[in-house]
Order: structure tokens, then C-alpha cells, then sequence
């Protein structure tokens, strides 16, 4: 097909859920040979409109055209058979079967005796035409996220998706693993493919993209071409209003020390070890953030200091009280509270409603056996105004809620007890401007209060603002502790790629 | 548009489904009702190629399950045990326990209320039956621990071993019944000596019904309100539905899965218990008839919600009272039982209804 042709023009799609308009006869156009970001706050409609796209919600009413014909998508399957594969955010892959396995799977091309060396040698001519760096005899559960999701990509194209969609890439990605996944999709644009992403970062928008549509309340208000725009425009027309972008204030003196690990190790979940020798502390009213690559021990450091996983050695002292290797129940009691990285695995329950899902952590605090129910729904009800949570009804299962808004439902209720350590891994993940303004607010109100935190990120420009001091970690040791300068942004980042102290000449 | 009015025209018409978000309210309603009358109309095809009359047939179904004061009271001695083991079902599946032991678990609770009844005959009623209950509870408890330890401490998957459990305690019952139990004055039958008077459950009347039916339903209601309204039965809803967010949250997995698996076991025994103190006042061979394996269609059929199960036995019940009744028109028992099993077939066919939206659509149509 020719470069700039139609490729998919979604027509008037409108959806909604028991009367919330998620998407509001919005008009969608895909060309060949083009990378297209979709932009606009959580909850804007930006997963509707692509999953009815791939055939996981039928809209409402409105028409969806591919190359210029009517046609109707039943289901994932039959949208890859229109061509049409979508990338989710959670991947979709067997961990211990084989790249190759994996891709065969499913397709419906594959036949009933296949062939695993035709399937190898397609999926390589694939990788190389892209710039993919796959293995394929690779055991899925060995590789990375990046590597995992390079997967998903080459499945969705040996089943001869020409339009490829993503939703949230890069969210789980390491900056020079975004760099990778956007020279791939500019080589597939290029082979004539229409490239869609979905992302709140505009950094990348402008980096990775030709063209930008932006939702806004389920309505298309902009479609533009990226080289004729910019950041600020970008942001009006997601918000609808001007940004006041009033400067985040750090107060207050840190006090005693809440946190101390002392020479602690322990093992990941395939027996190996993932934290080395970690010795720090925090304290009252002091961010502590720890930059790295992920896949280096930030996730059993959470962990850990949480009581979910056992060290193999050292020690951990909260408030001067030992708890090495404790219950999570009395980590909580302590006062410790936890932000996870996968907060509808982890710190909710999918289904759930919002009272029930605000009850997890204090719920033993009702007197006696019985659970004080309107005193829960009461102090759901204020949670949801204070901050802001956008929901249809408390009473429904939260996996309907957009990703931001179960991101601020899991801090409201984590920052209620009033925490003395907070521990939270990517607290702005799939976060929209907005709402990632006003989480990396409550961080700092919580440490004006005296909360010792302990902030994870990938985001160095995050770790700069918010951080009192940065330790870098690779390969599970903590390369080195930094106040957080500027003047200290090379070095830590040579830290995160494992370069020693005395290497760098610090 | 004349392209597309082609396309309308020529387009395939094909099947076509995706999935609720949330099960519609009414649909669960009107499909069950539908499934039945799908189930009957199969069913009366078959009854009719063979020679009866299918209204005829379904008429004395109806009639010898509902229709008289001793039909409903026959429905009801069905449905305690139904319901009493449902509930215990319904409990372990809650929290994603498989536990499909109940058959076993109720003859371990009839074991156990038989030997209190057997071995102390003299004791007064008030406590002779309190004995037996507990007895029967615990019993049927133990029996649902045995596969909960192994699941709790070493993940050991409960479905295979609650079900050889079984026939370990079918078998247990046989051999004594058989052996050492068995009643001298019994013409050789499977069957212990029965009970004294003060081991048996009070009745309702003339009829059977005995106090069994109470023990449903207040387990019934106190089963919803410590799911819904106590802490610990939050703790069992969070570990059902997310047990990474359980173990977060501090909550002893381990402890819930013996706690609700011994609980599971213990409704069955109970099941058990009040159907040799009420019914048979006996132990004997072939006690339960299955019950246990029923209660499993019954805690799906009411999709784990306590009261439902107290209906739906009730039905389940009828469904069984009537198939007896048609036996007596010449009816093949083989015949009754398909009928029963079309029926539940189509049930539970019609639960993917109220999960999936099924629709037509024509390939190239435009919506
Ligand atoms: N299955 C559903 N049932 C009910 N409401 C839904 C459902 N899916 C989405 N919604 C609602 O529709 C609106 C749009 O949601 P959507 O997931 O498309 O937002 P999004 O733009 O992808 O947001 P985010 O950036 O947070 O992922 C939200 O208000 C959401 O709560
Ligand atoms: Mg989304």
C-alpha cells in the first residue's frame, strides 16, 4: 500500500458503560506508513477506542472501515485476520514455553504438525527486517520485559497484523529499550504498516511519532501532525485548560531514623540472588529514591522492606525494632506502607467495589469481629472526594476504573493511616500529567508529615525532584548513594549501567 | 451505498460472541428458566419416540414434587442434604478451593454421629443429639483437613485428593456396615442396629422433614453474614478473588485454606449426620446416594450465594422426588435420570449465556 494511504478510519465510534460515555462519536484515522500517538488523560477513552478496534468491545454505534470497506470485528481473532494485532500492556505469553512456541501458538496459520524450523527461520527474517533482538529458543519466563514485549510484536506480525497497536509500550521500559522500540516501529511504518501507541509522556510523542491524535473526555478534540505542534499544545488540549505548573516545594528537616538495612541479601523467585549486601537508612520526613535499570533488585527491595519476601541475611530495623523477616501483617501494624508495582495484581482486588477495596489494609482495626460497614462506605465516599477518584458508583467493581484514578484510590488508601515509611515502586505509571502532578504532591505532603519514603523510579528527572539522596542499583547492589544534583546525572547514570565508583572518579 | 446494500444482502450470517464485563440481572433470571424448558423439550422428544406422553410425564413430575403436602415435604427431605452440603461446597469455592469431597465428608459425619448413637444408646436426647451433631461436624471437618494440610503447606492440588478421599470413606463405611456394625437381627443387610428414640432428629408432623431442614437454614444465614459483614469472611472474599492482594494486605493464607476447608467439610458431615438422625436412623450402605456430587451442581447453580442454595436444593430436590414418581407410570428409571441429567446439562450450558453475549451478525454488515 502507498505511504499516507487511508489505511483505517474509525467513523462516529461511540461506547459506553452503563451510561458513562467512554467514547463519544470519535472519528480515527490510521494511515500507511505512519506512526500514530494517542494521547489524553486517564479515563479519556484511549483503551476504548482500541479495543473496539481489535474487536474486544463492539462500539455502540459508529463504523470502522479498512481500506475503504465496511467491516466488523467479533473478536481479537478476527481483527488479526483483518490484519489488525494489538500489544497489551500485560503480555500475553506462555513463560515456559519458547519464543518460537509462543509465536506459533495460536496463529492461525500454524498447522496442525508444524514445522519449528520454518517458524524459527520466519520469526529471524522478522526480527532482522525490524531490528528486533530476539532469540528464539529463548524460554519466555528468561527473557525481559523489553525482550518480552519484542515478542509480542513479532507474534502480532508473523500473524500479518499491518496495523499494530500498543497500548502504554513504554511504560515498562528502560529509556534505551523506548529508543530500540521506536526505531522499530518507524522501520515498520516505513514497510507500510500504520503504527498506533498509546502513551502519557510527551517526550515521547514528539520523539516517536508522525502523527497525534488527543482524547479528551471520549471526544477526539485534535488530530495533529507532531511537527507542527509542541509540548505546551499538547497539554492544553488534554487538559482542556492552561497547566499552572506551580513549582513542587520541598519543607521540613528529617528526623529520626525509621528505616535501616543492615547488610540485607535475599533471593528472587527463581532461586537467584537479587539483593547484595544492601546497607542504608532513611529517614522521618526523607526520600530516599533509588534509581536503576528495573530488573535489578528494585522489586525485592520493595519486597523485603514490606515483609512480603524473606532475606537470606542481614537485618532490617524499623524504629529501632528488629523486623528481619517478620509478616506483612506486622509490617503494617509498624506503619509501613506500600505502593506495589502491579497495583490491580497486587494492591487491589479487581473485582471487588471501592469500599471493600479500601478496607484491605485497615479493616482489623474495627472493633470486635464484624466489620463496621458504614463507617467503611463513609470514609470510601471521602476518599473519593478528596482525591478526586473518578468512578461510576463505589459500589461497583473497581476494574471498571481508568488506570489513574485506581493509582489514586491505591495512595488514598495507603496514605490514610497516616505511614510512617511509605515504600512505592513506579507510583506514576500510566499516569497522566495531571494525575502524576498531584501523586508526586502527595509524596511530598506525606514527607512534610514525617514519612520516611522510599521511592522507586525509573524516572531520573522524577528521582531529581523528589529524592533527598539517589542510590543507584545494579545487578542487585546499591552502587552508590548521591545527593540529588544535576552535576551527578552522568555519574548515575554510569552507575545504573554498572560502571564502579572509582571508575567514574567519584 | 449500494455497495454496502449488497454487502447486506450477501453477507454470511455467523455466531458471533464477547464477554459481559458484569452478568446482566435479568438474564440470569430469564436463562435458567429458558435452559429448563429447552431441557424439557429435548427430553419430550425422547419420552415421545418412546412411546409416552411427554406433557402426561411432566405433569406427574410436577405433581409428585410440588403438588401435594407430601410431595414438598418429600422435596424438602432431598433438599437438606443438598442444601447442607451445598453450603459447604459453596464455602471452599469461594476461596478457589476445589473441594469436591463433600460425598466423602458426608459419610465421615454419618460415621461419626452413627458411633455417638451406637456406642452411648442410653444418653438422654439432649444430649445425645448435640453429641451427634458435633460429632458429625467434626468428623466431616477432619475428613476436608486431610487434603487442606497438604494444599495449605505444600500446594498440593486439592480437586484429586478430595475426590480419592471418597471412596476411602465410602469404603469405610461399607466395611462396617458390612462387618463389625452390622445389625444381627438385620437379615444380613448393609445396616447397623437402629438408633434409639433419643438419637433421632425431631420431625414436622407426620411427615419426614426433620429438624435438619433448621440446621440448612440457619447455616444459610449465618454463612452470608459472615461472608459479608465480618472480618474474617473479608479475608476469605480478598483470598478468593486475589491472592497476591490477600498476602499484601497480611492476611495468613494457609490458616483460611484449613479454617475453610475443615468448615466445608464440616456443612457435609452435618449433611450426613442429619440424614442418619433424621431419616434412616441408622447407618447403612449407600447413605448419601450422591449427595455430595449434587451439592457441587448445586453451589455452582447458585453461583456461591447461601440463600440461592437453600432454592436451588429445594429444586434439585424436586427434580429428584418427581423422577420417583414417574417411575410408577412405567417410566424406565434410566429415562427419569436422563431426563434429570438433560436438565442439569442445559443449566449449566445456559451459565456461559449469562457470561457471554451470543449474537448474530452477517459478515460485511454494517452495525
Ligand atoms: N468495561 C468497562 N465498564 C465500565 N466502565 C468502563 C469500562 N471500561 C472503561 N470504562 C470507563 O470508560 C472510561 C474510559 O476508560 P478507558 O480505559 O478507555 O480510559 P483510558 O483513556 O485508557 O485511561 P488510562 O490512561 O487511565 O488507561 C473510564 O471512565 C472508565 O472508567
Ligand atoms: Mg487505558
Amino acid at each position: 500500500m502507498k505511504k499516507h494511504q487511508v489505511m483505517v478510519e474509525m467513523k462516529k465510534i461511540t461506547k459506553s458503560f452503563s451510561g458513562n460515555l467512554a467514547n463519544d462519536k470519535v472519528d480515527f484515522i490510521a494511515r500507511c506508513g505512519e506512526v500514530h500517538a494517542l494521547l489524553g488523560e486517564n479515563g479519556a477513552g484511549k483503551s476504548t477506542l482500541m479495543s473496539a478496534l481489535t474487536g474486544l468491545y463492539r462500539p455502540d454505534s459508529g463504523e470502522i472501515r479498512l481500506r475503504d470497506k465496511t467491516i466488523e470485528l467479533k473478536s481479537p481473532r478476527d481483527a488479526i485476520e483483518h490484519g489488525i494485532g494489538m500489544v497489551h500492556q500485560h503480555f500475553k505469553l506462555v513463560k515456559p514455553f519458547t519464543v518460537t512456541e509462543n509465536i506459533a501458538l495460536g496463529a492461525s496459520t500454524t498447522p496442525f504438525l508444524l514445522n519449528m524450523d520454518k517458524v524459527e527461520a520466519e520469526i529471524v527474517s522478522l526480527a532482522e527486517k525490524y531490528g528486533m533482538k530476539v532469540d528464539p529458543r529463548a524460554k519466555v519466563w528468561q527473557l525481559s520485559v523489553g525482550e518480552q514485549q519484542r515478542v509480542e510484536i513479532i507474534k502480532m506480525l508473523y500473524r500479518g497484523a499491518e496495523i499494530l497497536i500498543l497500548d502504554e509500550p513504554t511504560a515498562v521500559l528502560t529509556p534505551q529499550e523506548v529508543d530500540d522500540l521506536f526505531e522499530t516501529l518507524g522501520q515498520m511504518a516505513n514497510a507500510g504498516c500504520a503504527v498506533i501507541f498509546i502513551t502519557h509522556k510527551f517526550k515521547e510523542v514528539m520523539a516517536g511519532s508522525d502523527t497525534i491524535t488527543v482524547l479528551r473526555n471520549g471526544q477526539n478534540v485534535a488530530t495533529v501532525k507532531t511537527s507542527e505542534t509542541d509540548q505546551n499544545k499538547l497539554a492544553h488540549l488534554m487538559v482542556g485548560r492552561e497547566m499552572t505548573a506551580k513549582p513542587l516545594e520541598k519543607k521540613g528537616q528529617p528526623g529520626e531514623v525509621v528505616l535501616k538495612l543492615d547488610e540485607v541479601e535475599a533471593f528472587n523467585d527463581k532461586g537467584m540472588l537479587a539483593l547484595q549486601s544492601i546497607s542504608t537508612e532513611i529517614r522521618a520526613g526523607e526520600i530516599l529514591g533509588i534509581a536503576g535499570v528495573a530488573g535489578n533488585g528494585q522489586r525485592e527491595l520493595a519486597e523485603i522492606v514490606t515483609g512480603l519476601r524473606e532475606t537470606s541475611a542481614g537485618k532490617i530495623i524499623i524504629l529501632g525494632e528488629d523486623y528481619t523477616d517478620r509478616s506483612p501483617k506486622e509490617y503494617i501494624s509498624a506503619g509501613v506502607a506500600h505502593v506495589p508495582e502491579d497495583r490491580l495484581g497486587t494492591g487491589l482486588v479487581p473485582n471487588l467495589n471501592a469500599v471493600d477495596n479500601i478496607l484491605l489494609k485497615n479493616y482489623r482495626n474495627h472493633r470486635g469481629h464484624f466489620l463496621d460497614l458504614k463507617e467503611s462506605r463513609k470514609l470510601a465516599e471521602k476518599m473519593v472526594e478528596d482525591f478526586q477518584i473518578k468512578l461510576s458508583s463505589i459500589d461497583d467493581p473497581i476494574k471498571l476504573m481508568s488506570g489513574g484514578n485506581l493509582q489514586k484510590m491505591l495512595l488514598a488508601r495507603e496514605f490514610h493511616s497516616e505511614p510512617k515509611l511509605i515504600v512505592t515502586v513506579y507510583p506514576v505509571r500510566g499516569l497522566d500529567i495531571g494525575a502524576t502532578r498531584a501523586v508526586r504532591q502527595l509524596l511530598l505532603e506525606q514527607r512534610e508529615q514525617g514519612a520516611a519514603i522510599l521511592l522507586i523510579s525509573e524516572d531520573l528527572d522524577e528521582l531529581m525532584e523528589l529524592a533527598d539522596k539517589i542510590a543507584v542499583m545494579y545487578e542487585g547492589e546499591i552502587m552508590d548513594i548521591l545527593p540529588p544534583t544535576y552535576d551527578n546525572l552522568e555519574t548515575i547514570g554510569l552507575l545504573m549501567a554498572g560502571s564502579k565508583c572509582e571508575e567514574v572518579g567519584v | 451505498m449500494s455497495n454496502k446494500q449488497a454487502e447486506l444482502t450477501s453477507g454470511k450470517l455467523t455466531l458471533a460472541w464477547e464477554k459481559r464485563q458484569l452478568p446482566s440481572p435479568w438474564l440470569s433470571v430469564a436463562i435458567p428458566i429458558f435452559s429448563v424448558f429447552m431441557a424439557l423439550f429435548l427430553s419430550g422428544a425422547f419420552l415421545a419416540a418412546t412411546g409416552f406422553n411427554p406433557l402426561e410425564i411432566y405433569g406427574a413430575m410436577l405433581d409428585g414434587a410440588f403438588g401435594s403436602a407430601y410431595g414438598i415435604s418429600e422435596t424438602l427431605v432431598k433438599a437438606i442434604p443438598l442444601a447442607l452440603a451445598g453450603l459447604g461446597v459453596a464455602l471452599a469455592f469461594r476461596m478457589l478451593l476445589w473441594n469436591i469431597g463433600a460425598e466423602g465428608q458426608f459419610y465421615m459425619g454419618a460415621f461419626a454421629a452413627s458411633w455417638v448413637a451406637l456406642t452411648f444408646p442410653d444418653l438422654p436426647t439432649q444430649i445425645m443429639l448435640p453429641a451427634m451433631f458435633l460429632a458429625g461436624a467434626l468428623a466431616g471437618g477432619l475428613w476436608a483437613l486431610i487434603p487442606a494440610i497438604p494444599r495449605a503447606v505444600l500446594g498440593v492440588n486439592e480437586t484429586i485428593t478430595t475426590l480419592m478421599l471418597n471412596y476411602v470413606a465410602i469404603l469405610w463405611v461399607d466395611y462396617l456396615v458390612y462387618g463389625p456394625w452390622r445389625d444381627p437381627a438385620g437379615f444380613n443387610f448393609p445396616l447397623t442396629a437402629p438408633f434409639s428414640a433419643a438419637a433421632q432428629l425431631p420431625v414436622y408432623g407426620t411427615t419426614r422433614v426433620h429438624f435438619g431442614l433448621i440446621f440448612a437454614l440457619v447455616g444459610a444465614v449465618i454463612i452470608y453474614i459472615v461472608l459479608q459483614r465480618t472480618k474474617w469472611g473479608y479475608e476469605i472474599r480478598v483470598i478468593g478473588e486475589n491472592q497476591a492482594a490477600a498476602r499484601y494486605a497480611g492476611m495468613s493464607i494457609t490458616k483460611n485454606i484449613m479454617l475453610v476447608m475443615f468448615l466445608s467439610g464440616g456443612f457435609a458431615g452435618l449433611a450426613g449426620m442429619s440424614e442418619v438422625s433424621g431419616i434412616t436412623h441408622r447407618l447403612q450402605h449407600g447413605i448419601s446416594s450422591g449427595y455430595g456430587y449434587t451439592a457441587i451442581i448445586v453451589a455452582w447453580l447458585s453461583k456461591l450465594n447461601p440463600f440461592m442454595i437453600i432454592v436451588v436444593a429445594f429444586l434439585l430436590g424436586g427434580l429428584l422426588v418427581g423422577g420417583y414418581n414417574t417411575q410408577t407410570m412405567g417410566v424406565p428409571s434410566a429415562t427419569v435420570s436422563m431426563i434429570q441429567g438433560a436438565i442439569l446439562f442445559f443449566l449449566l450450558g445456559g451459565e456461559l449465556l449469562t457470561r457471554y453475549r451470543i449474537y448474530f451478525t452477517r459478515k460485511g454488515e454494517n452495525s
